[in-house]
């Protein structure tokens, strides 16, 4: 219980690192993480969805009648997606455009659910804040470094910078799905590597 | 009995409030969405395949009703006259709609140019079709009198290799985009005098 506002923060970056560590979210991850840009982008719209419903649900959570509470959560979660899909078409489109289906689909990302439900739903509004920023850009840096992994290999690219040089021929499958799951695989791996020491 | 109100009225009040919340942010956000899709989608589709018109397509618009949907025209000038309009049309791809923009000179009756415009097709397979010039510049100087179609259905268009179902998809929103010119051209020739 006795856990720091910083220790709710830092816990999402490494001890509980959504993707990595509780292996939830993966239909995202796995989806978007074609390069650095995308897996980025869709983890600033998952923080941002995170924070605003993990904020509202903490405030409402005396009012929110406990048989009811997953409705009331899929209704504030939906609406903040549907703020951040709308949100990105006005403000960055090209993002819009290479997410595209995945924004609804933060909706039934089970990260944001399960935050909700485990956290937001039984402490106050600030360490629920902390919890959500923290969670939240674990799995931007998670989906980033899968999106690198993915781009460099599979593009011969960083953030759209060649570093590879005319060389080098690139492994086209590490961006199709397969590659998802190979390089989902390669980052547990090392996780655990660096985990178990 | 209590727990039931409570639960509906909290229920309720939580769903207008998003709904409120919502269609506010809808209201504010719509134009803006309009001007990002004209500047980042159709925009430079419209400038490739008008490329060299004395005017600038994507100022020089209208819309107009066709069945239920309100669509947009794009005029281009070219060699003094605006005798060119481009239109969008729609075709089934392998990753859902793939968004075709068409030229279409009104006097001859002869395809301008054509360019994709938003589609969800396997990158480095059909997503050739937006990325790769040599495949839509087939459809440039063909005539919109009959269908346009692919290789494969006894048409004129080579298709991209591995990629039939996008290559279709596009051969079909350009002989839909010229359906739609075909059936209103009257009230599209009328608009163009105008500008």
């Amino acid at each position: 219980m006795a856990k720091t506002l910083t220790q709710e923060f830092v816990k999402g970056l490494w001890e509980e690192i959504p993707p990595f560590r509780l292996v939830l979210g993966l239909c995202p991850t796995l989806a978007v993480t074609k390069s650095v840009e995308n897996g980025i982008g869709m983890g600033i719209a998952t923080t941002f969805v995170l924070v605003c419903a993990n904020t509202l649900v903490s405030l409402l959570r005396n009012v929110i009648p406990a048989k009811v509470r997953i409705a009331c959560f899929i209704v504030i979660i939906a609406t903040f997606v549907t703020v951040v899909e709308l949100l990105m078409q006005a403000f960055a489109y090209p993002l819009f455009l290479a997410l595209g289906i995945f924004i609804p689909l933060i909706v039934v990302n089970c990260i944001v659910l399960g935050r909700s439900e485990a956290f937001a739903f039984k402490r106050s509004v600030v360490p629920s804040i902390a919890d959500g920023l923290g969670i939240g850009i674990g799995f931007t840096l998670a989906l980033g470094s899968l999106g690198a992994v993915r781009e460099f290999l599979g593009n011969g690219t960083i953030l759209g910078i060649d570093v590879t040089g005319a060389s080098f021929e690139p492994f086209a499958f590490m961006l199709e799905a397969p590659g998802a799951f190979i390089g989902l695989g390669l980052m547990l791996c090392v996780m655990n590597f660096i985990g178990k020491k | 009995m209590r727990d039931m109100m409570k639960m509906v009225i909290v229920l309720t009040v939580l769903a207008s409030f998003s709904g409120g919340l919502l269609a506010s942010i809808r209201n504010g956000t719509k134009e803006r969405i309009e001007v990002a899709q004209l500047n980042f989608v159709k925009g430079p589709a419209i400038k490739e395949i008008m490329v060299g018109s004395s005017n600038d397509p994507v100022v020089d618009r209208f819309k107009m009703a066709i069945g239920e949907t309100e669509m947009d025209f794009f005029i281009g000038k070219f060699d003094g006259k605006a005798n060119t309009v481009a239109l969008e049309a729609f075709g089934k791809g392998y990753g859902g709609d793939v968004g075709v923009m068409v030229a279409i000179n009104v006097e001859n009756g002869i395809i301008h140019g054509v360019s994709v415009t938003t589609h969800a097709e396997t990158p480095g397979m059909g997503a050739k079709a937006k990325e790769d010039p040599s495949f839509v510049s087939q459809f440039k100087g063909k005539s919109i009198d009959s269908p346009i179609k692919v290789t494969n259905d006894g048409g004129t268009i080579n298709i991209i290799s591995g990629s039939t179902i996008t290559s279709r998809a596009v051969a079909n929103a350009t002989t839909d985009a010229a359906k739609v010119y075909l059936e209103n051209k009257d009230q599209i020739l009328e608009k163009i005098k105008t500008f």
